[in-house]
């Protein structure tokens, strides 16, 4: 099990289940055994939820597995099926889970520069709930989830906040133009200034930053910068293995791998979507936990198992106490409308459908309904 | 403590009734027609569960998918960690009952602090 997080521990936790008894050998580049990555931006930023809470195993959990924490894989062989690390170590296997996540991108020259921050591990959010406690004002670069999240629970700590987004609509990407902007319009609700339509030259500032430059030519004071544009999959220690890598590690509609005894799952893993008809890589939590169950499946009688079609993804934000979640794929939807609810209110249920035929479901502190359109969608594209 | 929750007339199969005590409880009729009786609020957060989606004798919660059994009342994997409690069902002249348990109950943080008082 290459990865220590929500993936690799589902998957650690399948293999058990479906009836391995065998060794398990669980590698991870952090230190830390896994934990839950979406409370970082919100609770355990915010301070109310600590680490304890933050941890995934069960008290009484025991998958009787090694842990090799710390340690970074740094190469596959395929011939001998081995796993080369950091520190010269390798482990041979019977068979590999890739799951190395994805790690948050920074911006150029920003290296070395104190208060800039991304969020992306537990060691990061430390370090940016320390700094956060110390008020002032705060820049966040990128307006996707993330970048949106640390706004809101800065925002509530009392920080003067401002979100610079390059695209002309925040979340138009996941959530398609026009609910983008419903949600995002959540900042201006609460005082949070948004500058969309601009990107972002570069951070002035000598040892510590005191200001994001704009490619407009403004330029907005800042005490603490968060960068929030993304995250890329961890797959460069796979190069030349053998491996098929495209936009991370290109997969079958089961996690299967181009090469035997090797699947992928979680950040990192670009699986087959039988209903898109495409490859995509899907960096949802609930896809991290739910699609090692079918990797393992496929690892454990390579070939013998036919691919079942996983439940549309699903995802949730929580942004100035509004409760977000959306099911399906917003792109290639040609319409979207409100069920229920009024954009204004900031409660909405919105449906996007193709053709007619609903692809995709959004809510905004509409928990009962968004259930039951999630269900509906994963029997109407089944 | 037994209370009356609704008509057994009013909570077709699928569906969920909340009934709003403190801390809330929910009656769920399954697909295939057994009643059963579980806390309403996720041990991991404030949600829902009657508003979960509910799949043979598993409700998984509304936000963040850890399942709980309606049997039993255990969780299946994180982010919840604990078991919610379950409740006796009793059905009598059309009526749903809830027998209520009287373990003490696994709340989230948020809401245990809510029921104490300390949070406004």
């Amino acid at each position: 099990m290459v990865g220590a997080s929500l993936a690799g521990l589902s998957a650690a936790r399948s293999l058990r289940k479906q009836g391995y008894d065998g060794r398990l050998v669980v590698i991870g580049d952090e230190l830390h055994r896994p934990y839950d990555r979406p409370p970082l931006s919100k609770e355990f930023l915010a301070g109310t939820m600590g680490e304890a809470d933050l941890v995934l195993e069960m008290d009484d959990e025991d998958l009787g597995a090694e842990w090799l924490l710390g340690a970074r894989a740094t190469g596959l062989d395929r011939t001998d099926r081995a796993v080369r690390l950091a520190d010269g170590r390798e482990v041979r296997a019977d068979g590999i889970v890739v799951a190395t996540g994805a790690a948050a991108r920074t911006l150029p020259g920003s290296e070395g520069l104190a208060g800039v921050h991304v969020l992306r591990t537990l060691d990061d959010a430390r370090s940016l709930r320390e700094e956060l406690a110390g008020g002032g004002r705060l820049v966040v670069i990128g307006g996707g989830f993330v970048g949106a999240e640390v706004a809101s629970t800065a925002y509530a700590l009392g920080l003067d906040v401002t979100v610079v987004e390059v695209a002309p609509t925040p979340l138009a990407g996941p959530l398609g133009e026009t609910m983008g902007a419903i949600v995002s319009a959540l900042h201006a609700d609460h005082g949070v200034r948004l500058l969309c339509g601009v990107g972002v030259k570069g951070l002035s500032g000598e040892r510590r930053v005191d200001a994001v430059l704009l490619e407009d030519g403004r330029s907005v004071p800042a005490d603490i910068v968060v960068v929030g544009v993304g995250a890329r999959p961890c797959v460069e220690w796979l190069e030349g293995s053998g491996v098929e890598l495209d936009n991370g590690v290109k997969c079958g509609a089961d996690g299967r791998t181009s090469l035997a005894g090797v699947v992928a799952v979680g950040d990192c893993a670009n699986w087959y979507d039988p209903r898109a008809g495409a490859h995509r890589r899907v960096e949802h939590w609930t896809g991290a936990r739910e699609r090692p169950d079918a990797a393992i499946a496929t690892l454990l009688a390579w070939g013998a198992t036919e691919p079942g079609v996983p439940r549309p993804p699903y995802f949730w934000s929580d942004q100035y106490g509004v409760k977000i979640q959306f099911a399906g794929h917003a792109a290639g939807a040609d319409s979207v409308t409100i069920e229920e609810g009024a954009a204004d209110d900031r409660n909405v249920l919105a449906v996007y459908r193709r053709a007619g035929e609903p692809v995709a479901a959004l809510g905004m502190n509409q928990p009962r309904l968004f259930t039951r359109w999630r269900k509906q969608l994963a029997r109407t594209t089944s | 403590m037994m209370i009356p929750a609704c008509p057994l007339a009013d909570l077709p199969r699928g569906e969920a009734f909340r009934l709003e005590i403190d801390p809330p409880v929910t009656v769920f009729h399954t697909e295939d027609g057994e009643l059963f009786a579980i806390d309403d609020t996720c041990t991991h957060q404030d949600a829902s569960l009657a508003d979960g989606w509910v799949e043979d004798c598993w409700v998984e919660c509304p936000l963040h998918a850890s399942k709980f059994n309606l049997k039993t009342g255990e969780v299946d994997a994180p982010p919840a960690k604990l078991p919610v409690r379950t409740h006796e069902v009793v059905v009598d002249n059309g009526m749903v009952y809830v027998k209520l348990s009287t373990v003490a109950p696994n709340l989230p943080h948020c809401v245990a602090r809510k029921l104490a008082g300390t949070l406004a």
